[in-house]
Parts: structure tokens; C-alpha cells; sequence
């Protein structure tokens, strides 16, 4: 831990959104998504002009375009949730190649996909360019309570720790030759999660000991002395 | 499994949002009790667990598997406060940092998985809690017990919420009998895991699982004399 390394989706770099005020990001991505979702369905050609500007926002970023797409799977449970959409949809058919579909679904799924798609491009936008300790910076002056930036805070900074220690524990099952294949291995799978608590919990503790012991008194200033 | 950008209105994503921000409000008051000044780092802590066996996978055979979602998890863990404080920062963090779940939805997905999956799980187990004996071995089945209940009881809630601001134009009825179907069966194996897990935390440190305290205070010591053992 500890030297200015960004978390899996954080791309390095020194561009001017990298640089930009962290509050002003997060503010830029709330607006530019409420104006997304907002806008009708059968403006096509708003939505090209919204890829447009995500496109042009990625450009000045230096992130490689092909870095964010491949991050898209995120959204692959809800794109098959879009695509459905034709098909189950009510209302008014139309034959598509010879395939009867819902008028409405098609219209609907169209506005999911690029509503969805648009949303979360942005959103990997956002954590390339933007290191965790600024976010926390930025929540937090956006008047997020003290005591939420503080436990986010905690977590981004445990949360590798935490995995590594999960991951470990695989392993050394791994070693002794379990894999949990059907559910009859899930009391071995919970065992684990169960000493994962454990030791989350009791390095909660120590952490807060330790804070104690240097002078915590239940608030502290988060990133003010960058 | 997280709602993404729209799915639901504006309208309905700010009320949920009105509602996520409420709630995490009380949360915060709510965990100072629980906690006192160690709130930052126990629910941070806590929180990266929540976030950690989330990608824990149960396997469910055929190639496929499962996760836990964690909510009556944390709430029979650490209280519902906390509960939710923690999932609403894992929910926080994974829409920031991951692209996981729509910015405009964070809101809804906070009410859902936070509020309703916490809440509804703390007082279910709180119920069959009363319910049954008052036994340590009985924590993880009424844990397993709020654990079924809080899946459906979500899903129930992201519908009634399609109802108002749903993006897409399918019939109310087919909406309800998928997300329930496919929720009861999700919500079977979130109990599962959810009682196993609790139990072997139970067996180790039950002084560790808050809805396990009112358990521990009932017990008597019991003292054993060595007459019958001195052979």
C-alpha cells in the first residue's frame, strides 16, 4: 500500500481532465447523465451529439478509447435485459425481417442501450482520469457528511487488503486441493467469508486503536494537506 | 444486478434519491450508537468485506455460480446502521470507481440494496428472533430466514418503483412474475450462504455478530461440577 497507485480502472496521465477539479467531475458527470436519461426516446440525434462530446472528453483525456470499451462489459446483463425488450414489449407489432416485434420495445430497448451505454462510458471516464484519494476530495466538497467521505475513505484503502486477504485464503484451499464446484462445497466458501469477517472486523479495531493512539478524536481532515 | 442509467425517469430516480439520502442520514445518527467513535474505520472495514465477498463466488454447478449480496449479511452482522451505512459507501464506491450501477441511479440503488435489503432483513431476523428460542445455534437460521426474505422483499420494491417510472413498456404482470421467480431462487441461496456464514462466525466469535448480543446477555454460566467427569 501507500504510493500513488490507482485502483483497477484508473488510467495514468496528465491530461487536462485528469487535472480538473475533482467536485467539478463528479458534478459533470451527474449533469451530463440527468440530461441523458432525460431526454426522449426518439431524439436520435441528441444522443450522437452526447457520444460526440464523450468522445471528445475521452480524446483530451489520453485514455486509449479501446481501454474504456473493453471496460463496457460492465453493462452485458442489462444490454441482454435491452435486447429482449423488442420481443416481450406490448403494444403495436412491426415485422423486422420477418420477426414480429414490439414498435415500443424497439423504441424502448434503443433508449436503454444508449442511455445505459452513454451513462456508463461516462462513468469509466471518470474513474480513469480521477485517483481515489481526489474523489474522496471532491465528495467532499460537495458537502458529502464527513463521517460517509471518512468510512469511504477506510474502505478504498482496506478494500485491497481485504481482497488480497480473501484471495490468499483461496489460494491455500486451492493448495490443499478443494474447489468448490456444486453447492455442497458452499459451507467450506461461507467458512471462509466467515474468517474474512473476522479478520475485517479485528483489523477495524486495530486500525482504530492505532488511530486512537496518534490522536484521533472521531474526525479527521482527509486530503486537505495535498 | 445493479439498476443502470435510465432504466427508471428522472422523477423517480430523484424521489429515490430523496429517500437514499434520508435514510443514509438516520444511518449515520443511527450507527454513532452502534459504533460511537469508531464508525469511520470499522464500517470502512466492514464495508470492504461487504465488498470483498461480493466477489466471492458460489459456485451453483453447470459453470454457473452465485454471489452474495450481503445485505441482511451485514445487517445480523453489524446492526443495521451500520448496515447500511456500508452498503450504501460499496454501492457509492462501485458506481464512482467500477462504472457499476447508473450515477442518476445510485439513488435507487441505494434504497433497494441499502435501505430495503438492510432494513427488511433486520427486522425479519429481529422477528423470528423472538420467535424462536433464544439459543446461539438459532442466530444463522433466523440470519438465513432474513436473508429470503430481503431478496424478494427488494425486488418487490424495484417493481412497485417500474410501476411509476419504468423506461420500458412491458406488462406490469410480466415484470412482477420474472423478478419474483428469479428472486425466491436468489433469495434461497442468499439464505444458505447468509446462515452458513453467520454460523461460522457464531462458533468463533459470537461476541463479534450484533444480532447475536441480546442472545449472549440471556446466557447464564453454567457451572458443571466434576462429579460424574472424576471417574
Amino acid at each position: 500500500m501507500g504510493q500513488g497507485h490507482g485502483h483497477k480502472l484508473h488510467f495514468h496521465g496528465h491530461s487536462p481532465v485528469h487535472r480538473a477539479a475533482p467536485h467539478h467531475k463528479l458534478l459533470a458527470l451527474l449533469g451530463f447523465t440527468l440530461v441523458v436519461v432525460a431526454t426522449p426516446k426518439d431524439w436520435f440525434a441528441a444522443y450522437g451529439l452526447y457520444l460526440l462530446l464523450l468522445a471528445a472528453v475521452v480524446v483530451v483525456s489520453t485514455v486509449p478509447p479501446t481501454y474504456l470499451l473493453k471496460r463496457l462489459v460492465v453493462e452485458v446483463p442489462f444490454v441482454v435485459f435491452a435486447l429482449l425488450m423488442p420481443f416481450i414489449a406490448t403494444g403495436p407489432r412491426v415485422e423486422v425481417l420477418g420477426v414480429s416485434l414490439s414498435e415500443h420495445g424497439l423504441l424502448a430497448g434503443w433508449a436503454l442501450l444508449a442511455k445505459g451505454t452513454l451513462g456508463v462510458l461516462a462513468s469509466l471516464t471518470l474513474a480513469a482520469t480521477t485517483e481515489p484519494r481526489d474523489l474522496l476530495l471532491g465528495l467532499e466538497r460537495l458537502r458529502l457528511p464527513q463521517q460517509l467521505v471518512q468510512i469511504m475513505g477506510f474502505m478504498i484503502r482496506y478494500v485491497d487488503v481485504v481482497g488480497d486477504e480473501m484471495r490468499r485464503m483461496r489460494i491455500a484451499r486451492e493448495s490443499r486441493g478443494f474447489t468448490a464446484r456444486n453447492p455442497k462445497h458452499w459451507p467450506v466458501v461461507a467458512r471462509s467469508a466467515g474468517a474474512l469477517f473476522i479478520r475485517s472486523y479485528e483489523r477495524g479495531e486495530r486500525v482504530h486503536l492505532a488511530m486512537v493512539s496518534r490522536g484521533y478524536t472521531g474526525s479527521l481532515r482527509q486530503g486537505s494537506d495535498r | 444486478m445493479h439498476v443502470p442509467d435510465g432504466f427508471l425517469d428522472v422523477p423517480t430516480s430523484v424521489a429515490t434519491g430523496a429517500v437514499a439520502v434520508a435514510g443514509v442520514g438516520l444511518a449515520l445518527r443511527g450507527a454513532r450508537r452502534e459504533l460511537d467513535d469508531r464508525t469511520a474505520p470499522m464500517a470502512g472495514l466492514v464495508a470492504a468485506f461487504v465488498f470483498a465477498t461480493q466477489m466471492l463466488n458460489f459456485p451453483v454447478g453447470a459453470g454457473t455460480s452465485g454471489h452474495l449480496l450481503g445485505g441482511a449479511l451485514a445487517a445480523v452482522l453489524v446492526g443495521p446502521w451500520t448496515g447500511v451505512l456500508c452498503l450504501s459507501v460499496v454501492l457509492l464506491v462501485q458506481a464512482l470507481l467500477f462504472a457499476d450501477g447508473g450515477i442518476t441511479a445510485l439513488g435507487t440503488n441505494i434504497t433497494l440494496m441499502g435501505i430495503v435489503g438492510v432494513g427488511v432483513g433486520w427486522l425479519v431476523f429481529r422477528l423470528v428472533q423472538k420467535l424462536l428460542p433464544k439459543r446461539t445455534s438459532l442466530v444463522p437460521v433466523a440470519a438465513g430466514v432474513a436473508a429470503l426474505a430481503t431478496v424478494p422483499v427488494a425486488a418487490l420494491t424495484f417493481v412497485l418503483l417500474f410501476a411509476f417510472g419504468g423506461q420500458a413498456p412491458v406488462s406490469l404482470g410480466a415484470v412482477l412474475t420474472a423478478m419474483l421467480g428469479w428472486h425466491v431462487l436468489i433469495g434461497v441461496g442468499e439464505a444458505v450462504i447468509t446462515g452458513l456464514v453467520v454460523s461460522s462466525v457464531v462458533a468463533v466469535r459470537p461476541d463479534l455478530v450484533h444480532g447475536a448480543r441480546p442472545v449472549l446477555a440471556a446466557r447464564r454460566l453454567e457451572v458443571r461440577t466434576d462429579t460424574e467427569v472424576s471417574a
